[in-house]
């Protein structure tokens, strides 16, 4: 909603429209009018596909590992630094994966959580 | 551990953290006044003490001593017990922790009232949450039992009297507000006093370096003697060295083999001599170090991936957990909160991991009997001989300690939360009376229920949390569709078959080879089956009773949902 170039005189204007706009959007989500309702399931379809989606990449993850062993069982006898990839993957590895899906996901809902705010209030310019 | 001095020690750090405990409570107590600093510490929790919190209370005997002893018994695939017990928080993190917090609710069964505005509801949550905490209070009082007797020599009974004293003491003193101090603080030591053993036995591992993946199973390194309390089936690999003496056989066995050993049995193993390993478990070096042979009995592929189920969907469901959510500021600290829990676990289940490994070359003889879970306490001065040895043994048993104490009371302010609020009126007096009440039935449980490993006792709690609560958060922060008469039918079906399998497993009924071997697999890890169960449950007869979606569902879903500076939030609080 930015326009470059005109930022004196844009930012006066909207000083006063921004007012009413604010209280208008709060409040259909807060009456739950059809707009603020609408609002609200965009923003938990997009939460839940996105929690759905790397909860999808972890477990399939983890349910990768017994399976690859079962098939291969060659691969978790390999030894990296004298210690055998099955227990360098359960004992190790493991942990950082989980720490980075948890720290994306913490990234991308609030940046959804902005977002939705950003429509509602429309004084948040999204970051 | 009979040496005096060894005991002197151990008995000091044991009187340490239990004063140390109740000091750090008694703190809390000062700052704790109303309602809401009992139930959920005046929401004023930040992100880091509580993620401590979270992770001291979540730590319990289970992850302290039982993983240890798993991973010595069992190796490669009882790795999937640490791993599940954090990724749980990923779980945690991705579906419940800030819709769960902007609800305003202040208790599990809150929510539920919250959420889908019925009273009957609120009551059958408020039971489940209530036996669930139970499920998981036994198994900590009987480890608290377990160990003060291996350690001190004193009968199983004082354990549960002296962890259950401290408790009630702490939590009717302070509530919430008074145990976050406790279980931060527990944290720590707990920390340390798994790491500082596990790092000094590296030390001594990389200068002696056995081997761990032989053909053979672990030997002794002097002549040790181990003394047959309950009747058990061991695998004897070579009898070389030794020597039975009881009811049943006496002097040297035959030949390699499977043998049953009456209670009253003594074994001497010889210096150099291979352990017998209790049936079930891998008696080879080679065998334990591969992934796939399970946790004993048939099936270990399905067991992997019911301990993944019960695991990674459990630390959703359980009650003591979830209410530590609510004493965040907002939504946005309970995502931060459940990050750094997963750091902090992280952190921890390195060392009970290494330690395991430790007590399978160090303490072989406790495989014998098959009781690994006091691998953990009786290994430092097993494996590093001299003061150094007993100065290690007394931390170990200090950190056990607060683990017993820690979990304890998260669940006993659970408890008093749900009980004081829903049965009574929800004042302080209310909390108070019924914390003492709630904390002494379980000590006379512990002593008379059979006792499992602690790691399977506790998977146990986890499968009922996974098949209860855990769809009933999920479904209702998720899905609009779910009633009222949907979430009861699926929490009581959940409770029933988890329940009843877990009572079978205890009681051991069910012969071994029925079905070729799947029905005591299923009943032993029933969360696979229960917790798809109980989700189909609710969304089945939700949509039967789709009429009974409640009218202001739309209200509710964006009081959950929508960031909190949009000033929707409504703060909750019991009536009384």
């Amino acid at each position: 909603m930015t326009r470059p170039g005109r930022p004196q005189r844009e930012r006066v204007v909207l000083a006063h429209r921004r007012g009413t706009r604010v209280v208008h959007t709060r409040v259909e989500v807060q009456e739950q009018t059809e707009v603020g309702d609408a609002l609200v399931r965009g923003l938990v379809r997009a939460q839940l596909g996105l929690a759905l989606r790397l909860a999808a990449v972890v477990a399939g993850g983890m349910a990768a590992l017994p399976l690859l062993n079962a098939v291969f069982p060659e691969l978790s006898a390999a030894t990296i630094f004298g210690v055998r990839l099955n227990w360098l993957t359960l004992v190790v590895l493991v942990y950082p994966a989980l720490y980075g899906v948890g720290r994306l996901f913490i990234r991308l809902a609030e940046q959804g959580e902005r977002d939705f705010m950003g429509v509602v209030d429309d004084d948040s310019p999204p970051r | 551990m009979s040496e005096p001095t060894a005991t002197a020690l151990t008995a000091g750090s044991l009187l340490v953290a239990a004063v140390a405990t109740v000091a750090v409570g008694a703190y809390g107590v000062r700052l704790s006044r109303t309602t809401s600093d009992f139930l959920v510490a005046s929401r004023a929790v930040g992100a880091r003490w509580n993620a401590a919190a979270i992770s001291g209370e979540y730590l319990s005997a289970a992850s302290f001593l039982g993983v240890a002893g798993l991973i010595a018994k069992y190796g490669a695939d009882a790795l999937w017990y640490p791993v599940g017990f954090t990724a749980g928080y990923l779980g945690l993190l991705l579906f419940v922790s800030a819709p769960l917090r902007r609800t305003g609710a202040y208790t599990v069964p809150d929510f539920a009232e919250f959420r889908l505005g019925s009273a009957r509801l609120r009551k059958v949550a408020m039971i489940v949450v209530v036996t669930v905490c139970i499920f998981y209070l036994i198994p900590q009082y009987q480890g608290a039992g377990i160990a003060l007797k291996a350690l001190l020599g004193v009968p199983v009974w004082i354990g549960p009297v002296a962890v259950g004293g401290i408790v009630i003491v702490n939590v009717v003193g302070g509530g919430m507000r008074s145990i976050t101090f406790v279980q931060a603080f527990q944290y720590w030591l707990k920390l340390t006093a798994v790491a500082v053993p596990a790092l000094a036995l590296l030390m001594h591992f990389g200068h002696e370096h056995p081997q761990l993946g032989g053909p053979l199973p672990p030997t002794v390194d002097q002549q040790t003697v181990v003394a047959v309390e309950t009747d058990v089936v061991v695998t004897v690999a070579d009898p070389a060295g030794v020597t039975v003496s009881g009811p049943t056989y006496d002097g040297s066995l035959p030949g390699a083999g499977q043998y049953t050993l009456p209670a009253g049995t003594t074994l001497t193993l010889a210096a150099g001599s291979r352990t017998p390993v209790v049936a079930g478990a891998p008696a080879s070096g080679s065998e334990w170090i591969k992934s796939g042979g399970g946790l004993g009995g048939k099936h270990p592929l399905y067991q992997v991936f019911s301990i993944m189920v019960a695991t990674f969907l459990g630390a959703m469901g359980l009650p003591h957990v979830l209410v530590r959510f609510y004493t965040n500021r907002d939504g946005r600290a309970a995502r931060r909160t459940a990050l750094s829990v997963i750091t902090l676990l992280s952190l921890f289940y390195l060392f009970p991991v290494l330690l395991g490994v430790f007590a399978r070359l160090y303490v072989p003889q406790l495989l014998i009997t098959g009781k690994a879970d006091a691998a953990v306490l009786l290994l430092p001065s097993a494996a590093i001989g001299g003061l150094p040895g007993e100065l290690l043994g007394a931390l170990v048993a200090a950190g056990a300690i607060a683990a017993f104490l820690a979990t304890s009371s998260g669940l006993l302010v659970s408890i008093a939360g749900a009980l004081s609020t829903d049965v009574l009126r929800g004042r302080v007096r209310d909390f108070r009376m019924v914390a003492l009440i709630a904390g002494l039935i379980p000590i006379p449980l512990s002593v008379v229920a059979p006792v499992l490993e602690l790691s399977r006792g506790v998977g146990l709690a986890f499968a009922v949390a996974a098949s209860t609560l855990c769809p009933l958060l999920v479904l209702g922060i998720w899905w609009r569709g779910l009633t009222a008469a949907g979430a009861i039918a699926g929490l009581v079906l959940g409770a029933l078959a988890s329940g009843v399998a877990i009572l079978v497993a205890t009681t051991g009924w069910v012969d071994d080879d029925v079905l070729g071997g799947w029905l005591t697999t299923l009943i032993g890890y029933p969360a696979a089956v229960t917790v798809p169960l109980a989700f189909a449950t609710m969304v089945v007869v939700s949509r039967l009773t789709k009429g009974d979606v409640p009218p202001d569902v739309a209200r509710i879903f964006a009081r959950m949902h929508v960031p909190e500076r949009l000033g929707m939030g409504v703060e909750r609080v019991p009536r009384g």
